[in-house]
């Protein structure tokens, strides 16, 4: 993929989080907050690249250190939401 | 060529890369409500554990190996990938422990915590690229410097515009791992909440900052080490510098801005890598972190440029010694009782200090005996109560307060005017009348909650001496219609449910 194809893909994706991110309900910020945490630690990919790659010792240990730290957010971060999520409840109707 | 041939990601990678990315849109987008809000969580683990697969399926360690007469078979390094499902496991068994032990009231200090991790995975990635710039595929043919327009004259190293986005991401990774650790210590209490004012930190941040830049724009002629782990360095010491003026109050929005860096750190990756989950995930994350930011900067009435600036909250006014002593009335926990079993409608307003307390549990007990009264009972919450965005909803989502009786500032305000008794439990700064009618106050044009206009308010509060967070005093102890209720807010609480039982 070139430069401009890539540019393009970032430019339309941060109207999307734009329009996303206005229509979260405030009850839901801190939700928010630990669910994009969890998603940017996709950086795990990078990290998985250099853990696996040959060639550099000290590259591959750099990649297992953050692949280690990228996992602490991911499984942190959605079992954390997950927790949160599960707190929010409806008031219980009373019917007759 | 050798561009060409290290970016040949398969079709079906790309594709898969961009249904993850997708899954993460769709997260997001269940958060639009509480109902839809546990699939948007569980669509994004999908796409985390697609993009996972797929890196791990087309960067399998290993080797090919071509013998004569034979279809390629690959060996797999399984040393390696043993390293890496370790290195996966530690990551993930601790991450799993912390989420489920962490105390709610602690939620604005582990966001900050994981912010500095995915910081330092980007920073980790960053610099392990730069040592092995083959395995990911960023070389190219670099023609020596001045002879450009002659052939055979090249040799292999970093492609100019990958340095451009690893020294940003790394920069960036740097800043968010330094000033989510800077707001962890805040947040947690191991560091003082007052902004440390260094002499002329402005002068010294821009200078750095103008360095960094500098830096990143040498490094596409020279890709010695010294350009790349200074730029790192300096990014390190600039998060720190950045952080330490700004004072708690002002922790929301900070802690939304970490947000943001950190997804324009993964986005930076992201276009090195030329991965589109990268990229897509880091447009998310950094608007989302941005808009959160602006939300929080505009329910204080204060500019992003301000609260970067820091120092709020140093300068305490000047009415504060004669305010002490102007006379308020107190009130007993049976007298809250009383007046709130008597009353048709009450506004519970939490902040920060019901959190301090943990007083939430205390809270909903207070609301069900009313409840059972007769007495309808609605919360309201500011946007910047608490440390970040959401914080008060969470809390009293944990002590199992329906959401909908829970209300933002804008659709309840209009209603403390019908409203017979507020009661406001460890909260200050964002009820104080000044900001609609004192020119001279720092928070002055901050919406705040109208809880004056409700025909008693009750006072939470420890003592009478201590201010709120903007360092201003609250003249609403002072009126007619307010009682305060001195006191610990969840022994407060407490005593109050007592009465009413």
């Amino acid at each position: 993929m070139d430069f401009i194809s890539i540019l393009s893909i970032f430019v339309l994706a941060c109207f999307v989080g734009y329009y996303v991110v206005w229509s979260v309900t405030p009850a839901l910020h801190t939700p928010l907050m630990s669910v994009t945490n969890a998603i940017s630690s996709v950086i795990v990919v990078g990290a998985l690249i250099a853990a696996a790659a040959a060639g550099s010792p000290g590259s591959k240990w750099l990649g297992l250190v953050a692949v280690a730290l990228a996992s602490v957010n991911i499984f942190g971060g959605f079992a954390v939401t997950q927790r949160m999520l599960s707190m929010y409840k409806k008031r219980e109707r009373k019917d007759g | 060529m050798v561009e060409a041939a290290a970016h040949a990601q398969p079709a079906w990678a790309l594709l898969a890369y961009l249904i993850a990315g997708i899954c993460f849109i769709l997260a997001l987008r269940g958060l639009s409500s509480p109902e839809s809000s546990r699939r948007g969580n569980a669509t994004g683990m999908i796409g985390m554990a697609i993009a996972i697969a797929t890196t791990l399926a087309i960067h399998l360690p290993g080797t090919s190996v071509t013998p004569i007469a034979t279809p390629t078979t690959f060996l797999v390094n399984w040393t390696v990938l043993a390293e890496m499902l370790v290195a996966v496991g530690i990551g993930a068994t601790a991450g799993l422990v912390i989420a489920r032990r962490i105390a709610m009231t602690a939620m604005p200090q582990l966001v900050a915590a994981f912010h500095s991790l995915v910081g330092m995975a980007a920073v980790l990635v960053g610099a392990a690229a730069y040592l092995n710039p083959e395995a990911f595929g960023i070389t190219a043919q670099i023609p020596y410097f001045h002879s450009s327009l002659t052939s055979g004259c090249c040799f292999t190293g970093i492609a100019r515009v990958s340095r451009v986005e690893m020294g940003l991401g790394v920069a960036i990774g740097a800043i968010t791992f330094s000033g989510s650790v800077i707001a962890f210590l805040k947040l947690n209490g191991n560091m003082s909440g007052k902004p440390i004012l260094l002499p002329l930190r402005h002068v010294i941040n821009l200078g750095t900052l103008a360095a960094i830049l500098i830096l990143i724009a040498y490094f596409t002629q020279d890709q010695s080490p010294w350009v790349f782990f200074t730029v790192m360095g300096l990014s390190f010491a600039i998060g720190f510098l950045l952080i330490i003026p700004i004072g708690g109050a002002d922790m929301p929005v900070v802690i939304s801005m970490l947000n943001s860096y950190s997804g324009w750190a993964a986005a930076a990756m992201g276009f090195t890598l030329h991965n589109t989950a990268m990229i897509i995930t880091g447009a998310l994350v950094g608007s989302s972190g941005a808009i959160l930011s602006y939300i929080m900067c505009r329910a204080m009435n204060r500019s992003f440029i301000s609260v970067i600036a820091g120092g709020f909250g140093v300068v305490t006014s000047s009415g504060d010694a004669a305010a002490v002593d102007r006379p308020y009335k107190r009130g007993s926990a049976e007298d809250a009782a009383f007046l709130m079993s008597q009353a048709e409608q009450v506004i519970i307003v939490p902040g920060y200090g019901m959190a301090v307390a943990q007083a939430q549990h205390a809270v909903r007990e207070m609301a069900d005996l009313l409840k059972a009264k007769g007495v309808t009972v609605k919360y309201a919450i500011h946007p910047v109560a608490g440390r970040m965005p959401g914080h008060m909803n969470v809390l009293l989502a944990e002590a199992n307060v329906p959401y909908d009786e829970v209300f933002e500032l804008e659709d309840i305000n209009s209603e403390f005017a019908q409203t017979d008794v507020a009661y406001v439990i460890g909260a200050n700064d964002v009820t104080n009348p000044a900001a609609k009618n004192d020119k001279s106050s720092p928070i002055y044009g901050m919406p705040v909650l109208d809880v004056e206009k409700a025909r008693t308010c009750l006072f939470v509060k420890r003592s009478m001496g201590g201010v709120g967070y903007a360092g201003i005093d609250n003249e609403l102890f002072y009126r007619d219609n307010t009682m305060m209720l001195l006191g610990d807010a969840k022994k407060m609480t407490e005593e109050i449910v007592k009465a009413l039982g």
